[in-house]
């Protein structure tokens, strides 16, 4: 069923706010998404009704703390079609990117492996393998980009060819490009070059506007974040394989983590609590949960469906702009909703600032993307990202945002 | 936000025609070069010394109006001076952004165009580029040194 966005709207109690006479035009969604009232109500329960600590408990507020935070995890595993016992939480994605980074390249690479990488990642997916690599003497690749902001799969298959890839870092959506990586294919070259490689992707972009199913990708772990799928700030999660997790080192260490302690030493909890050191995020995993709920209730096809027809608008009112330059796929079959460009001769702070005043968040800068801004040649790019509470009523004022910024600062 | 309130017209005039903006300077005493990775802000700044005074500050670069704008006004405001007196120009510069002062806003020039800036916390670090490149190059001057690079975070 398509998105009824106004029944959608009604939800997000901030999109009734004003800003300076303006109605507040929300296109910054892959920065971080709108909250919902369910996921809002979801919190506020915990903390008035349930409040008190998760695992050990024998009283019922500690059973039911217990059942949000374990039934979170069990929500987490459904949506992404993976197995619970592989799903730690996190604070966020990046938090999840270490884990791997820390828990396995460090404690398994050495200077006879290859880490593959792309000059897209987010630094993010990126920083913590390069760190990584570096420290256990591994050498790093990158997959570069085609014209259209792809990755350049046939290079890949180079990189690959001396079978010495054991590890790759890879992202599946574009936080910048908005390219949509096929990383099932790129999963299946990889594993044809050596059959032991790990692959972990970053899904933070993919997660909030795509069916995403971990175990038909084929990968071994893969990152998200809830902020960016109505969920709050502060829970993220890594969704492994729970053979990988066996074969990870703990990262943080302390309560709840372990199995026996004695002055000397301990021995490790099983898997996914082994990576969940100390008390969680209750109320976070509750709010999850409810975040999880509103985006099946919609469909995930459903909203890609939306976020599609809403892209391919975006793109034609964008290229009706004179001076606007789009960086990454024009094909929205290949593209999610995230749009970078650049306005001819205008830095992107200042047409940032033209649309802010206007009531039009958008990002500018380099999106944590520094070798991709190099690779464009740009210093920094204006993004318009959408989600489930945009419509075509938005393009307007961002549009005439655009030129007013090009008139604005013209020389 | 107004964007009046933050572009003012003066600001805007520097930018569309910025003064002493060139990539080179013949007896240049000093090179540094900040940038400001949160914006992509990019700023080469040259300085000539003689007698203890700036006898030239040159700026090269890219970034939003606010930087380039500002490193320009910056240029007209301290050409000329003593280094210790530019230094203390910057200084009142940088209180300004912080929402103090300014004490010296004849000597600002055109600076003091950028006070409403300190209302808009995001931007401070890209009025504040120039005057923070002008404050590294004396004090690598002083220093008896010709080239430093600086990135500031945020």
């Amino acid at each position: 069923m398509p998105i009824d966005v106004e029944a959608v709207r009604s939800h997000y109690p901030v999109l009734d706010r004003e800003l300076d006479g303006n109605r507040l035009v929300y296109l910054d969604s892959a920065a971080s998404s709108l909250t919902p009232e369910p996921v809002l109500a979801a919190m506020d329960r915990y903390y008035r009704w349930s409040r008190s600590n998760v695992h050990r408990g024998v009283y019922p507020l500690a059973e039911e703390a217990t059942d949000l935070y374990e039934g979170a995890r069990g929500d987490l595993a459904r949506f992404l079609d993976a197995d619970p016992r592989g799903v730690v939480f996190t604070k966020n994605a990046t938090e999840a990117c270490n884990l791997v980074a820390y828990g396995y390249v460090r404690a398994h690479l050495g200077p006879d492996d290859v880490v593959l990488s792309t000059v897209m990642e987010h630094h993010a997916n990126l920083v913590p393998f390069t760190q990584a690599a570096h420290a256990v003497g591994a050498e790093i690749r990158h997959i570069p980009l085609t014209e259209d902001g792809q990755l350049d799969l046939e290079v890949a298959q180079q990189l690959l060819a001396d079978g010495r890839v054991t590890f790759a870092a890879v992202v599946h959506v574009s936080n910048v490009l908005g390219t949509i990586n096929d990383v099932a294919r790129l999963t299946e070259m990889i594993r044809d070059a050596n059959d032991a490689a790990v692959v972990h992707v970053d899904g933070a972009q993919a997660a909030p506007h795509l069916p995403v199913s971990v175990r038909d990708l084929g990968v071994d772990s893969y990152a998200i974040t809830g902020h960016k799928l109505l969920a709050p700030t502060g829970i993220g999660a890594l969704v492994a394989r729970p053979e990988l997790l066996d074969r990870m080192q703990p990262f943080l260490t302390g309560g709840d983590m372990i199995r026996d302690v004695t002055l000397e030493g301990a021995t490790w909890n099983d898997v996914p609590h082994r990576f969940e050191a100390g008390t969680p995020m209750i109320a976070e995993a509750a709010g999850l949960s409810a975040a999880i709920a509103e985006l099946q209730t919609l469909g995930m096809d459903a909203i890609r469906a939306h976020e599609r027809a809403f892209t391919a608008e975006l793109l034609d009112a964008l290229a009706t702009v004179p001076g606007v330059r789009i960086h990454g796929p024009k094909d929205v079959e290949i593209r999610g909703s995230a749009v970078s460009f650049v306005l001819d001769g205008i830095p992107p702070h200042d047409v940032g600032a033209m649309l802010g005043s206007r009531g039009v968040c958008v990002r500018v800068g380099h999106h944590c993307t520094k070798p991709l801004m190099r690779c464009l040649e740009v210093a920094a790019t204006t993004r318009a990202s959408a989600y489930i509470y945009n419509d075509v009523d938005d393009l307007e004022p961002l549009v005439e945002g655009i030129e007013a910024a090009a008139a604005f600062f013209a020389r | 936000m107004s964007m009046d309130d933050l572009y003012q017209e003066i600001i805007l005039d520097h930018y569309r025609k910025p003064h002493n903006r060139a990539p080179s300077l013949d007896g240049e005493a000093v090179h540094v070069h900040h940038s400001n990775p949160l914006c992509g802000d990019e700023m080469d700044l040259r300085i000539r010394v003689a007698d203890g005074h700036l006898d030239a500050v040159v700026f090269d670069g890219e970034g939003c109006s606010i930087s380039q704008a500002s490193a320009s006004a910056m240029t007209d405001a301290t050409t000329g001076r003593e280094l210790k007196d530019a230094l203390d120009l910057a200084e009142d510069f940088r209180l300004m952004m912080h929402g103090e002062g300014p004490s010296r806003p004849d000597d600002l020039g055109d600076g003091i165009a950028f006070t409403g800036v300190a209302q808009f916390p995001v931007r401070v670090k890209c009025a504040l580029l120039g005057w923070m490149a002008l404050k590294d190059a004396i004090e690598t001057h002083e220093r008896g040194a010709n080239a430093h690079t600086v990135t500031h975070e945020e």
